[in-house]
C-alpha cells in the first residue's frame, strides 16, 4: 500500500506568540518549530505501522519553503521513506489542498493521512478539501485505523461517542488522539534521514481564496480573584452575581 | 445576502450546534435557508432561530461526501453567497468539500461575525486571533460551538422537500459507541465543565468530581496524564492534543495548568482553578482561584451550589 502523510511545521506549544509587519506576519524570531503533533504522533506513526504490517511505502508531503526542511528530516528520521516538498508559501487551506492534490492525484497513493488540524491555524480543513479534489473518501477525526482487503475500517469522533465507519480506497483520513503512540527517532533513523530523498518540486497553479489580513493578540487577562478554601459560598456568589454563569 | 446553513439534526430536531450556525448567519444579516437531512419533525426548530425556509432531504445520508453534494446543490439553487455549518465533527467533514465544490474560500471555526469579506477566528490554540479575508464570491464558514448562542422567537419555517443528486456513498457507518451513558452533554458543546487532574490521586476519587458536575449540570473532563494513565477515558481529555472546549464555566481541580492543557481550555468564558499549590500556573489563566485540597473544596462547593436552589 502506498501511503502519503501530510506534514506541517508548527511553532512549539510553548512559543511566545507575537506578530510583525503591522501584525500581518507571525514573528518566528526565536521560535522553535516542530512537526505538527497530530501529523507526527498520530498520522505518521500509524502510516508506518500499516507499512510494517502490510508492506508498501510511506511518503511525506509538505507545502512550504526551505525552512520546513528540518521538520521534514525529523519525519524521515521517524521512519518515512521519502519526502516531497512543494515549494510555496501558502495563504490558505485551499491552496495547500490543491497543491497536494496536484501531486497525489492520478492514483499515485492508496491512502493519504493528515493530522486533524495544525496547532497554529487550527483549521481542520485541508483533509476534507483534499478528499474532494482527489475524489476520495474521507474519514475525519479518526481515532483508530485499519485497512483490510482494500477497505478502510476506522473509528472516529462523533456526537456523544465514537462511530465505526468503513470507506473505500483511495481515502483521506485525518488523525486524532488515540490512533497511535508517539515514536522518538533513534540515532540510526536520524543518520538515515540525512540521505533519504527530499524532493523539492515547484508549485504549479493552485486555487486560493482566503488570507489573513491581520493578527491580533487577546486582551490581557485580569488578575485571578483568590477565594479562601473555607468560603466556597463566596465563589458561588461571585460566579452567580459577578461572572453570571450560574 | 442569502445563506445556506447545513443543519445537523438528531431525532428529527436541529442540534444546538446547527441552531448556532443558523443564528450566526442571521446575525450576519443573511436571509437563511437551512438544509436538513433525514428525519425531521416540522421545521426541526430552525424557524425560531431565524431560518425562513428548510430544504428537507428525506433520504438519510451518512457519507459527508454525499451531504456536501446536497449542500452545494442547495447553495447553488438558492443563489447563496454564504454557506455556514457548525465546526463540529460533521461540519469539519462537510464544509471543506463544499468549499471545493463551490470554488469558495473557507474560514473554519469563526468567533466573529462576517463583516464585508472579513471574519475573525482564533488561531494558535486561542493565544491569538486572525482576521481572515475571503476573496471569493461565495464564502464557506464554520461556527465555533458555544461561541454565538441560539436566537429565538422566529416564526416557523416553511419546509420544502429537496431531492439533490448525491451519487454513490463511499463511506458507511457500521457502529456507534456512546462515550457516556449518563446522557450528559458532549464536551465540545458543554456549557459547564468540571475537570480534574493528577491531584485527585486515583480514579477511585472521581465521585466528588462527578457529584459537582451533576449538581451543576456540567460535563466531566480531565487532564492528559489522567487519560494517559487510564484513570479516565480518552474522550474526556481536554488540552492541546485532546479536545478543545469553550464552555461558559470551566472548573479545574488538581490540574497544574501546563500550557498544553491551557491551549484546550483558554477560550472558556470563566475559569475556576482549585489547587493545593499557590504557584500553580493555572492561577495565572484563571478568573477565580482557590488554594486548597480538592478533596475538601469540591464537596463544599457542591454543597454551596445545592444550597442555592
Amino acid at each position: 500500500m502506498k501511503i502519503l502523510v501530510c506534514i506541517s511545521k508548527a511553532p512549539d506549544t510553548t512559543s511566545r506568540i507575537a506578530f510583525t509587519e503591522g501584525d500581518t506576519q507571525f514573528d518566528s524570531n526565536g521560535v522553535q518549530f516542530i512537526v505538527n503533533p497530530y501529523d507526527e504522533w498520530y498520522a505518521l506513526v500509524r502510516a508506518l505501522e500499516l507499512k510494517e504490517a502490510q508492506g508498501g511505502s510511506v511518503t511525506t508531503i509538505t507545502v512550504g519553503e526551505a525552512d520546513c526542511d528540518p521538520v521534514i528530516r525529523k519525519a524521515l528520521a521517524i521512519g518515512a521513506d521519502d519526502a516531497v516538498r512543494i515549494d510555496a508559501n501558502p495563504t490558505d487551506a485551499l491552496q495547500v489542498a490543491s497543491l497536494i492534490a496536484s501531486h497525489a492525484s492520478e492514483g499515485r497513493y492508496d491512502l493519504v493521512l493528515c493530522g486533524k488540524e495544525t496547532i497554529d491555524h487550527n483549521g481542520s480543513v485541508v483533509g476534507g478539501m483534499l478528499a474532494e479534489l482527489m475524489n476520495a473518501s474521507f474519514v475525519s477525526l479518526a481515532t483508530s485505523l485499519e485497512v483490510e482487503g482494500g477497505v478502510v475500517k476506522a473509528t472516529r469522533e462523533a456526537a456523544g461517542g465514537l462511530e465505526s465507519v468503513e470507506a473505500s480506497l483511495p481515502a483521506v483520513v485525518s488523525a486524532a488522539k488515540g490512533m497511535a503512540e508517539q515514536r522518538i527517532p533513534n540515532m540510526r533513523g536520524i543518520m538515515a534521514a540525512r540521505t533519504k530523498p527530499l524532493n523539492v518540486v515547484p508549485a504549479g497553479d493552485a486555487l486560493q481564496a482566503a488570507s489573513v489580513a491581520k493578527f491580533e493578540l487577546p486582551p490581557a487577562k485580569g488578575d485571578c480573584k483568590m477565594i479562601s478554601a473555607d468560603q466556597p459560598e463566596e465563589l458561588v456568589r461571585l460566579l452567580r452575581e459577578e461572572a453570571k454563569v450560574l | 445576502m442569502k445563506c445556506l446553513a447545513y443543519l445537523p439534526t438528531h431525532d428529527g430536531q436541529a442540534t444546538k450546534a446547527g441552531l448556532e450556525a443558523v443564528s450566526y448567519a442571521k446575525k450576519c444579516g443573511a436571509d437563511v435557508v437551512a438544509l436538513a437531512i433525514g428525519a425531521l419533525n416540522a421545521d426541526g426548530g430552525v424557524g425560531s432561530a431565524g431560518a425562513s425556509k428548510v430544504l428537507h432531504v428525506a433520504q438519510d445520508l451518512q457519507d459527508e461526501a454525499q451531504i456536501a453534494r446536497a449542500v452545494s446543490e442547495a447553495a447553488r439553487a438558492e443563489g447563496a453567497s454564504l454557506v455556514v455549518a457548525p465546526h463540529n465533527h460533521v461540519g469539519r467533514a462537510v464544509a471543506p468539500r463544499v468549499a471545493v465544490r463551490l470554488g469558495a474560500g473557507m474560514v473554519p471555526g469563526v468567533t466573529g461575525l462576517l463583516e464585508g469579506s472579513t471574519v475573525k477566528r482564533n488561531v494558535f490554540s486561542g493565544k491569538a486571533m486572525a482576521h481572515v479575508s475571503v476573496d471569493s464570491e461565495v464564502k464557506v464558514i464554520t461556527t465555533t460551538p458555544n461561541a454565538f448562542g441560539v436566537e429565538g422567537g422566529g416564526a416557523e419555517a416553511a419546509v420544502e422537500s429537496f431531492a439533490p443528486e448525491v451519487g454513490e456513498a463511499s463511506l458507511k457507518v457500521t457502529g456507534f459507541k456512546a462515550s457516556s451513558s449518563d446522557g450528559s452533554v458532549p464536551l465540545p458543546e458543554a456549557v459547564r465543565v468540571v475537570s480534574a487532574g493528577r491531584g485527585l490521586k486515583g480514579p477511585e476519587h472521581w465521585g466528588i468530581v462527578e457529584e459537582l458536575a451533576t449538581t451543576l449540570e456540567a460535563t466531566t473532563a480531565c487532564s492528559r496524564p489522567v487519560s494517559d494513565m487510564g484513570w479516565r477515558p480518552h474522550h474526556e481529555h481536554v488540552g492541546q492534543t485532546g479536545i478543545t472546549i469553550r464552555p461558559d464555566l470551566y472548573i479545574a481541580a488538581g490540574i497544574s495548568g501546563a500550557i498544553q492543557h491551557l491551549a484546550g481550555v483558554n477560550q472558556s468564558k470563566v475559569i475556576v482553578a482549585i489547587n493545593t499549590d499557590p504557584e500553580a500556573p493555572f492561577f495565572k489563566a484563571a478568573d477565580y482561584g482557590i488554594v486548597g485540597d480538592a478533596f475538601e473544596v469540591l464537596p463544599k462547593l457542591t454543597e454551596a451550589i445545592k444550597n442555592l436552589s
